[in-house]
């Protein structure tokens, strides 16, 4: 569909502007797509996602306009904000809130990706794009984080720029490169703001690539079988796909905005409304709720350049994720045991987030007490996050490989038009 | 089935993002539960316990607690404890301008150079009780009293927190706990010894609207002040996400309509 295009210009100006400048032509192509008319509503996440990444881009602009990037004043400047900025007690949550709801989205939009294989051929630079992207949003969520300058902001930065420190030999030089001097200071809130503010426009211009990579090929579907015929499979993307996305979209935004309106402080941490201050440490330090997961992971194991490892290996393993999956069907509907594996997967997932956000010695149940001091024993947080570690990494480095060569897949219907035909008897 | 799993799963994994933020702290200590006027979707300050908790902070928690991010004229903004709709400027608020003239606060330099007191004016922010931290603690036996602008957004479950930590002093330790010098025993704070001797008694306040000054009754008031210093935009805010919810719910409702109608002659 690369290079096809339908775009007839009719006016004198647009064709005129067309043989000098083809921009009609690019937005035309762009929405008037074939697209499968079998997309569910899962398939509604790309649209929420551009939405959400051009509320931040807005919301955080007009922020930078009042925000000081000042050790001594960044605190006091995101009050100043929400107190006397016009309209910046709605900003403010916005933007902070807009940065979780675009977390949920895009994990949403990520467990899409893997039910219903759309990294599979033709479709893997597609899916490796969409990982960049993920990644710059993880860095960009957590600088932003920082900016406000409270006690998570100053001691989630101390965490995750220690974790460079284990890096062997050059750790401690890296980690001070990083900070700009020899703790989170100045220099380190100074960089972040600078990078906060540039790493999203560089996502914006890798969604440009997502989309571009993902008009080569196609849409892929929940049957996982590609368009054969492109009148009966598909029909344009606008007006039947622009419209159910929209209604999707507005959806969202209720729950958005039921957030930023009625409980702006819900998915962030009380902590980071007392000044960040380095010589007290709060007693727990935990990152943002969408980074629980991989804080887990990386407290799951005992050693501090290992638990580094697992970590960025647990994203890592996302790139090379097309070749792990040997199975040629792609949509999980048809793949009765990769199904089972996949919906542990998510549970997997969400135990980790459980277990980032508790004390490794805390327990998931107790089993028994100490007659003699009161103590509670059972199953601590520290195993379970290592049996779900082993889990998301035999997920895809076992099962999926394996699965692909052993698994019986379920009969997969013959085209998109013949899968939404409703069963009438006979005659279907 | 296969939607309902997935569904579930997402409501699970976003009431894990509601429990991580309030999970930590306040382990140890039972907190009580006690409903405020301004909780809930619909919840508004209570205007005349917010002024009494004014005078309470006033008289009693402002000779340690400083509250440095809140200016005076924020009184009688909308939603705040003073407000007058005669006044919408809060500068001009004849109960604002005699508050702030209650308070003396530095400023210079003049054409000496020299620094200068002055009656405060409804644009200074409140005055803190001391010069910095230091001074703070040495007047606290070491202890720093937390500035009150964010502290009731500051502290898991704040209001119930605050308002169960200044009812839950208790005169007598319980047996086996050494109390150190200077601490006072309040079951509602974590380990149980608290710097801050008990700041409220019985009629501590004359409230001027003829309320018993009961200590539960003074902790409700003052809980409810601190919360509006804490969130002044509150109300602002959720008479907006009303409207912002009904127009996104029509404008689903059209949306869904008009999607039906395209999407009417496709089998899909």
């Amino acid at each position: 569909m690369s290079g096809y295009s339908e775009y007839d210009p009719k006016s004198g100006f647009e064709k005129w502007l067309d043989a000098r400048l083809p921009i009609v032509r690019l937005g035309y192509d762009t929405f008037i797509f074939p697209t499968p008319k079998n997309l569910n509503y899962w398939w509604t996440f790309g649209g929420i996602l551009a939405v959400l990444l051009m509320s931040q881009l807005i919301t955080g602009i007009i922020l930078a306009m009042h925000y000081v990037p000042h050790v001594d004043y960044a605190y006091d400047s995101i009050q100043h904000i929400n107190r006397d900025v016009n309209f910046g007690w709605m900003l403010q949550p916005m933007h902070a809130v807009g940065a979780s709801m675009m977390f949920l989205a895009v994990y949403i939009h990520m467990f899409r990706g893997i039910y219903y294989g759309s990294y599979k051929s033709p479709r893997e630079v597609l899916w490796i794009v969409g990982v960049v992207i993920y990644l710059l949003m993880m860095a960009t969520g957590f600088m932003g984080y920082v900016l406000p300058w409270g006690q998570m902001s100053y001691w989630g930065a101390m965490v995750i720029t220690n974790l460079f420190s284990a890096i062997p030999l050059f750790g401690e030089a890296i980690t001070n490169w990083l900070w700009g001097g020899f703790s989170v200071d100045n220099p380190t809130l100074n960089r972040f703001f600078s990078l906060h503010f540039v790493l999203p426009f560089a996502i914006l211009g890798l969604v440009i690539l997502h989309v571009w990579a993902l008009h080569v090929p196609g849409n892929n579907n929940p049957t996982g079988v590609s368009v054969k015929n492109v009148d009966k499979d598909t029909l344009p993307f606008h007006p039947y796909y622009t419209v159910k996305d929209a209604f999707a979209i507005v959806v969202f935004l209720m729950v958005f905005a039921a957030f930023v309106f009625f409980m702006p402080d819900a998915l962030g941490h009380p902590d980071n409304y007392i000044r960040a201050n380095p010589v007290v440490t709060p007693p727990h330090i935990v990152p943002e709720w969408y980074y629980l997961p991989f804080y887990a992971m990386l407290r799951a194991v005992p050693d501090k350049l290992g638990g580094v490892i697992v970590m960025f290996g647990a994203i890592a393993v996302l790139f090379v994720l097309p070749w792990l999956d040997t199975s040629k069907v792609r949509s999980m509907r048809y793949r009765p045991l990769a199904k089972l594996f996949f919906f542990i997967f998510v549970l997997a997932c969400i135990g980790l987030g459980w277990a980032g956000a508790k004390s490794p010695t805390d327990l998931v149940f107790v089993t028994g007490t100490d007659a003699a001091t009161g103590e509670h024993s059972g199953f601590s947080f520290l195993w379970f996050a290592r049996i779900l570690t082993a889990y998301y990494y035999i997920f895809f480095l076992a099962i999926l490989p394996i699965l692909g060569l052993v698994e019986k897949p379920k009969a997969r219907p013959e085209s998109i038009e013949k899968s939404v035909l409703k069963p009438t008897g006979e005659e279907a | 089935m296969r939607l309902s799993i997935l569904t579930a799963a997402l409501i699970a994994a976003a009431s894990l993002g509601l429990s991580a933020g309030t999970a930590s702290a306040s382990e140890g200590a039972e907190l009580k539960s006690k409903h405020f006027s301004f909780e809930g979707v619909f919840g508004t300050y209570d205007k005349a316990a917010a002024q009494r908790g004014f005078m309470v902070y006033q008289q009693s928690c402002s000779s340690c607690h400083a509250m440095s991010l809140v200016a005076i004229r924020n009184l009688g903004d909308p939603g705040a404890p003073f407000y007058d709709e005669e006044y919408p400027n809060p500068n001009e608020n004849p109960v604002i301008k005699a508050i702030a003239e209650m308070f003396t606060v530095q400023d210079g330099p003049d054409d000496e150079g020299d620094m200068f007191e002055r009656p405060a004016k409804p644009f200074d922010y409140f005055p803190s009780p001391f010069a910095n931290d230091q001074a703070a603690r040495a007047s606290n036996g070491g202890a720093l009293p937390p500035d009150f602008s964010m502290l009731v957004r500051a502290r898991p479950h704040g209001p119930q927190y605050i308002y169960s930590l200044l009812t839950s002093y208790e005169d007598e330790a319980p047996e086996g706990v050494e109390l150190r010098d200077g601490m006072s025993y309040n079951s509602a704070f974590a380990g149980g010894q608290i710097g801050m001797p008990p700041p409220l008694f019985d009629e501590l306040v004359e409230y001027t609207d003829g309320t018993h000054a009961s200590v539960e009754q003074m902790s409700n008031d003052v809980v409810t002040f601190m919360a509006w210093a804490a969130d002044p935009k509150m109300e602002t805010r959720k008479r907006m996400g009303w409207m912002v919810l009904i127009y996104l719910f029509i404008f689903a409702l059209l949306m869904y309509g008009s999607y039906k109608a395209v999407w009417k002659d496709v089998e899909h």
